[in-house]
């Protein structure tokens, strides 16, 4: 029986991939911030078919000890096959232009907390000899633009940080994947137009199992956003610079 | 930002709330203090969820309680009926009442009262809704059903949002033995056969007859009845079929006279043709439209308009005679025209269906089509008829207080939980609710 661990397990697209798992027989562990949400989506895995569903509140804008979090979600499950984190924030880039406050609390919710409850995870992980690290980064990380590059910058820090550990655990058996949705409706993006690029939390959720199953190491999702970012990519910054993106 | 019903007609501005908890719910009836109206799928197709503030409920798409000896399932409001039955159809139990579409919220269904092709003999989606949790205006929450709250209940069952907020609700299955429909196809000369074999097979659990109405002369309302009934063999098994979407805006014109008589003709042959018995999955009998997904871009940008009217028994022959000719007159084609038989009317304030027949025909939008629909208006009134609130988009107060002689009291019992002004909805301030 496959054993998840879930961060951020509110967010549409944890969601939709729990419901995955929840389908298939698997035990799941829920880190979230809001008690009610999580209580509602854990009776809902269970009926969905879930062996067992346990929960820990977390708010990662507050101080909090990633070591004693991973300790108590290897217990609750009984072992870890699969991390998947999808908590984050999109920042207003015009106020991270001003504030601070706002540009380092970004990167201590999409980029520091991660990293910290990854450390324990790898080791844990490592030491075991198998396991799934599956981290939900960005197609805004790939190329910081004007409209959005302190978010994206929050994504590329991952992206490296990904890139080591999978370079580092390779040997040990543990797939690390990277996970770069473009456009995708969720509350997070409730507020943009929405247009044919855009794609459902639930194809998002369907790639990201596959992309487990399949043993990847970077995944766009939908696919094409791959071709898109290989395009965007090649721009040489002279012109870049000057493009309105 | 834009928001429209199914047809896309008429769009209005709007500020779309998407709580993911009652508590977040309860905050934002209590920050908000304009006119807020909730929305399921969006799939009513005029202005009946459209409002200043929209409360979207598609996060409370999760199940709360799936009693499977007993064949009860209560579920957030949020969550779709084909959702619901993907868990449910594998484990032996059916939703009892299905709209042509699965892609319709559980909230949005109990606030259209909906039915299905089998009202005949089983009543509408709310004679399976054991309790619901409704939010009011002052934001506590309160569980009714037919026996506690009960002038609550009848309100909101058919009530389209108007009385509060569906949260949750409880439904009442049906068993089934396998996930299979046995088919049978019948083709009809004229509307007069298609009236005789819809009457001729009322024995029928289920039964819609897709109708021809735009051929000229004796053909119109010529048609394929399509009955069902639950197979017992056939398991459970899902021939996994791969939805397209209709991925851009089409553009306008797309349905012109010529070809929509011939893609009429085309299918009218097909069906007539194929073998009259068939075993198909249950999404393919009940949901043949789910398979091209935002199907309503076909009609373009400007959109489309439904026509759903119910004629009491005895006054449907010449009411729909009538309605054909000046559907004919006005020079305009309706790609898609459904009749189904409806069975007696239920206890609710605003619930549509009465004993009669049901006739739905879709318009693409053109100035002429508001003239059309104003005319097709005063025949169904002229028979004792009324529409549907669901698919309605411009009808009058007066064609709505005729047609609903209870709603008084359903304002009544809207002020008394402090419902009027809090609730409200482009269609209600229309009708002067």
């Amino acid at each position: 029986m496959l054993k998840v661990l879930l961060v951020g397990a509110s967010s549409a697209i944890a969601e939709a991939t729990a419901r995955c798992y929840a389908a298939r027989g698997a035990s799941l562990h829920l880190l979230g911030r809001d008690g009610e949400r999580l209580a509602m989506m854990a009776r809902d895995l269970e009926i969905r078919g879930a062996a067992a569903v346990t929960s820990t509140l977390l708010d990662v804008a507050q101080p909090f000890d990633a070591d004693a979090l991973i300790a108590s979600a290897h217990a609750a499950l009984n072992g870890i096959d699969i991390a998947l984190f999808a908590h984050g924030v999109l920042p207003d880039q015009n106020t991270c232009e001003h504030s601070v406050a706002q540009l380092r609390l970004t990167f201590e919710i999409n980029t520091l907390s991660t990293l910290a409850l990854l450390t324990p995870l790898a080791s844990l992980m490592q030491s075991h000899g198998h396991g799934t690290l599956a981290v939900l980064s960005s197609v805004a990380g790939d190329r910081g633009r004007q409209s959005n590059y302190v978010y994206g910058a929050s994504k590329a820090a991952l992206d490296a940080f990904l890139s080591g550990l999978r370079n580092r655990l390779a040997q040990h058996g543990v797939q690390v994947l990277t996970i770069k949705p473009g456009l995708v409706m969720t509350p997070m993006t409730a507020h943009l137009k929405h247009g044919p690029l855009w794609a459902t939390p639930d194809t998002i959720a369907t790639g990201i199992v596959r992309a487990i199953d399949t043993r990847r190491d970077v995944v766009y999702l939908p696919s094409f956003w791959r071709v898109i970012m290989l395009v965007i990519r090649g721009i040489p910054e002279r012109w870049f610079k000057h493009l309105n993106l | 930002m834009h928001s429209s019903g199914w047809g896309r007609y008429p769009t209005s501005q709007t500020t779309m709330h998407t709580p993911a908890t009652s508590q977040a719910l309860a905050r934002m009836l209590t920050e908000v203090a304009e006119p807020m109206i909730p929305r399921g799928m969006g799939r009513s197709y005029g202005d009946a969820s459209l409002a200043p503030h929209t409360l979207a409920m598609t996060r409370f798409d999760h199940f709360i309680d799936f009693d499977t000896e007993r064949g009860t399932i209560e579920c957030g409001a949020g969550i779709t009926l084909a959702a619901i039955l993907q868990l449910s159809v594998a484990q032996g139990w059916f939703i009892a009442v299905l709209p042509g579409t699965g892609l319709v919220s559980l909230g949005g269904a109990i606030a259209a009262d909906v039915h299905g092709k089998n009202h005949h003999r089983d009543g509408s989606f709310s004679a399976y809704v054991d309790e619901l949790t409704l939010m009011l205006a002052d934001s506590s929450q309160l569980r009714c059903s037919p026996h506690i709250h009960s002038a609550l209940f009848h309100a909101t069952v058919g009530g389209m949002g108007l009385t509060g907020v569906i949260v949750s609700a409880r439904l009442r299955l049906r068993a089934i033995t396998s996930a299979y429909i046995e088919e049978t196809v019948v083709a009809s000369r004229d509307l007069a056969g298609t009236m005789a074999l819809l009457e001729e097979h009322q024995d029928s659990h289920y039964g819609v007859a897709w109708l021809d109405v735009n051929q000229p002369g004796s053909g119109r309302g010529r048609g394929l009845v399509m009955l069902g009934e639950h197979a017992s063999a056939g398991g459970w098994f899902n021939p996994a079929r791969h939805a397209l979407t209709v991925p851009i805006d089409l553009p306008p014109g797309l349905f012109s006279r010529p070809v929509t008589r011939v893609c009429n003709a085309l299918y009218f042959q097909r069906g007539a043709r194929q073998p009259a018995r068939r075993h198909v999955y249950y999404t393919h009998y009940f949901f043949p439209l789910d398979g091209l997904r935002d199907w309503n871009r076909l009609y373009g940008k400007a959109g489309f308009m439904q026509h759903q009217c119910v004629i009491p028994t005895a006054a449907a022959p010449s009411a729909l005679n009538e309605i054909l000719r000046s559907v004919a007159a006005s020079g305009l084609v309706a790609p898609l025209a459904v009749l189904k038989g409806l069975g007696a009317a239920n206890d609710n304030l605003l619930s549509f269906a009465q004993a009669g027949l049901t006739l739905t025909m879709d318009f693409a939008l053109r100035p002429a089509t508001l003239t059309l629909f104003a005319r097709l208006d005063d025949i169904v009134l002229a028979h004792g008829g009324r529409l549907y609130l669901a698919k309605d988009a411009c009808m009058a107060q007066a064609t709505f207080q005729r047609g609903y002689p209870q709603w008084q009291k359903f304002q009544e019992i809207r002020a008394e939980y402090g419902a009027l002004g809090r609730f409200a909805s482009a269609q209600s301030q229309r009708l002067g609710l």
